[in-house]
């Protein structure tokens, strides 16, 4: 494990306090490709230890394919290639040699579509464990119990854990997918568009799990369009557009403020750079200039700004 | 009432008049041809047929050894078929997806698939009756089994395809292994298809005449002994065997009344049986629909 300092490269044009934070997943450089299409381009950015980082970008940007690529999810297709260089503790999981089996079951990922496998409730959470570890049916069963605790589902199923996971609704198959994922115990999960099968209160859970993994020292990558979800719950926010990254830093700094505006009898003025506690200074010297104020306003860019900024007005 | 609304009706009307007399001309030769089934074939239905053998002209007898002799035919091709075509239905849909075999396997399975069976008969006939010089079960068996290969190739390879990618990556995500994948959970969503199209080759083969005509020909005893079930069934298998859709074919063209009779009558034991699984297989379509 390499330690990151402030010198580690980034290409990130906003200011980055990357002081104290280890790197779980480093990429370098990384080139991804359907086909001839060049879908990633030149993607350098390090994931953090037990934070939570979060891609957010047009359709199409880039941000699904990005985390297909750290679980090499894209190897079941022909004709999709990266390179460059994804190192996962050290080790470049793009190399030929990387047992993927090994890597997915390290890497755990929830899609967006919910998946549940066509069998029971308490299988589709066991499965994944029995694969890896041989545990005595106590333990197991402890096992399938918490996860589904974890993520909010438990006092849902827990009376019919033997029922198909078929017969869930949207919402709760979701979640049967993200305990399905934490069962298996991954030292980084990937999350594509996780909340966006859920309802309010389905995602207030996906948050409180997101902090509960967080403390628990897991690294979590999701990709979402809901800015709002990401200002709450993100350590880190990387705006990925047409395949490279344009901005990274965290909520706030990306949510830098803007200034002070004052509307006074000789016109508007922006104060660029003030912030709220500079407003009283601020109203003072206007008034020891003779100046009458009608206004004082404090502009905030949100994620939001920025990010409409950042892609140009380029939506979907 | 406009009168382009009016014209409009009256079309409509003409239209599924004629739709509805298509249909009713069609169906109406199935429901003659049952008609008959069931009128000549119920009369000599009789707990006989089941537990006395083909006689000889003149004689009471009835159908059990070509009743016995169609179920082993049919259980031993659909034995041999079955896992041949599900494993290379499942390389075509999981692991060759994409590769030159498979469009090349798709191509000739569909060939064979339309192959009149009459051709299949005299391929085994060229490949094993001949070599080992007699007829044989066996043989019959083998030709069935060539049958049914492409049909369950087909079926499986098309409902492995329904199973969507997404439930691939889920589980491939969890660290499955590949083969992992596709037995415990490929499968199992693919299942009520898969056997759907085991049953429909069950039912395309219980009718097959020519293929049988040249290879387990027919045989108006069995080699089937009870003091030795094991060993006598092997034996039966080297020797020709009789079948229903083989006796029904000679015992419909003999010139013999009783003889006739027994030919309806097996002829309606397999239209009931070919309709129990089509019955069947619908449940099963129906039910993974439900699910």
């Amino acid at each position: 494990m390499n330690v990151a300092s402030v010198a580690v490269p980034s290409v990130s044009h906003a200011p980055i306090s990357t002081v104290g934070l280890t790197d779980k997943i480093s990429i370098k450089s990384l080139n991804f490709y359907y086909g001839d299409a060049k879908a990633l381009k030149n993607i350098s950015m390090s994931l953090y230890q037990g934070k939570v980082t979060a891609y957010i970008g047009p359709s199409g940007c880039g941000k699904s394919t990005l985390l297909r690529v750290l679980n090499r999810m894209y190897d079941l297709y022909p004709h999709q290639r990266a390179d460059g260089e994804v190192l996962f503790d050290g080790q470049d999981i793009l190399s030929p040699k990387q047992d993927l089996n090994l890597l997915r079951a390290r890497i755990g990922m929830v899609f967006q579509k919910p998946t549940p496998f066509p069998m029971s409730i308490y299988d589709n959470i066991a499965f994944g464990i029995r694969l890896y570890e041989r545990l005595p049916k106590s333990e197991l069963d402890d096992r399938v119990e918490s996860s589904p605790k974890r993520a909010a589902l438990w006092d849902e199923v827990k009376g019919k854990l033997n029922q198909s996971g078929l017969g869930l609704s949207g919402g709760q198959q979701q979640r049967l997918c993200i305990a399905r994922t934490i069962a298996v115990r991954p030292e980084v999960i990937l999350l594509d568009e996780p909340t966006s099968a859920l309802d309010p209160v389905g995602r207030r859970t996906v948050r409180l799990l997101l902090e509960e993994l967080r403390g628990r020292g897991v690294s979590v990558l999701l990709n979402s369009h809901l800015l709002s979800e990401i200002e709450l719950v993100c350590d880190r926010v990387v705006i990925l557009l047409g395949g490279e990254v344009v901005t990274a830093g965290t909520p706030a700094e990306l949510a830098s403020p803007r200034g002070v505006e004052l509307e006074t009898d000789r016109g508007t003025q922006l104060v660029a750079g003030a912030r709220r506690d500079d407003v009283p200074r601020l109203v003072a010297d206007a008034v020891r200039d003779g100046r009458s104020i009608y206004g004082v306003r404090v502009l905030t860019s949100t994620l939001e700004d920025t990010y409409l900024e950042a892609v140009g007005g380029e939506t979907d | 009432m406009n009168a382009l609304y009016a014209r409009r009706r009256r079309r409509n009307g003409i239209m599924m008049t004629l739709s509805v007399a298509a249909t009713l001309f069609g169906l109406g030769w199935l429901v003659l041809i049952l008609g008959v089934l069931l009128w000549q074939g119920f009369s000599g239905l009789s707990l006989a047929v089941f537990t006395e053998m083909t006689p000889p002209p003149g004689a009471d007898g009835g159908l059990l050894n070509p009743i016995v002799g169609s179920l082993i035919l049919t259980v031993l091709a659909v034995l041999i078929g079955t896992p041949i075509g599900m494993l290379a239905g499942t390389y075509m849909a999981e692991y060759g997806r994409h590769s030159r075999l498979s469009s090349v396997v798709r191509f000739i399975n569909d060939i064979l698939l339309s192959a009149p069976s009459i051709v299949v008969g005299i391929f085994i006939y060229e490949v094993m009756v001949f070599p080992m010089g007699h007829f044989s079960g066996l043989a019959g068996a083998v030709a069935l089994a060539v049958i049914v290969i492409p049909v369950v190739v087909r079926t499986t390879e098309d409902m492995l395809m329904l199973v969507p990618n997404q439930l691939r990556e889920a589980a491939s995500a969890l660290g499955l292994p590949r083969a992992v994948v596709i037995s415990k959970v490929c499968y199992r969503a693919a299942k009520a298809g898969m056997i759907t199209g085991v049953l429909l080759a069950i039912a395309r083969i219980s009718g097959e005449t020519a293929p049988l005509l040249f290879t387990a020909l027919n045989n108006q005893f069995w080699a089937l002994d009870g003091k030795a079930p094991v060993s006598s069934f092997f034996e039966s298998l080297n020797a020709p065997m009789a079948s229903l859709p083989v006796v029904i074919f000679q015992f419909a063209l003999s010139p013999y009344k009783d003889w006739q009779k027994l030919a309806w009558t097996g002829a309606l034991i397999i239209t009931f049986t070919v309709l129990a699984l089509s019955i069947a297989a619908r449940a099963l379509t129906a039910s993974r629909k439900q699910s």
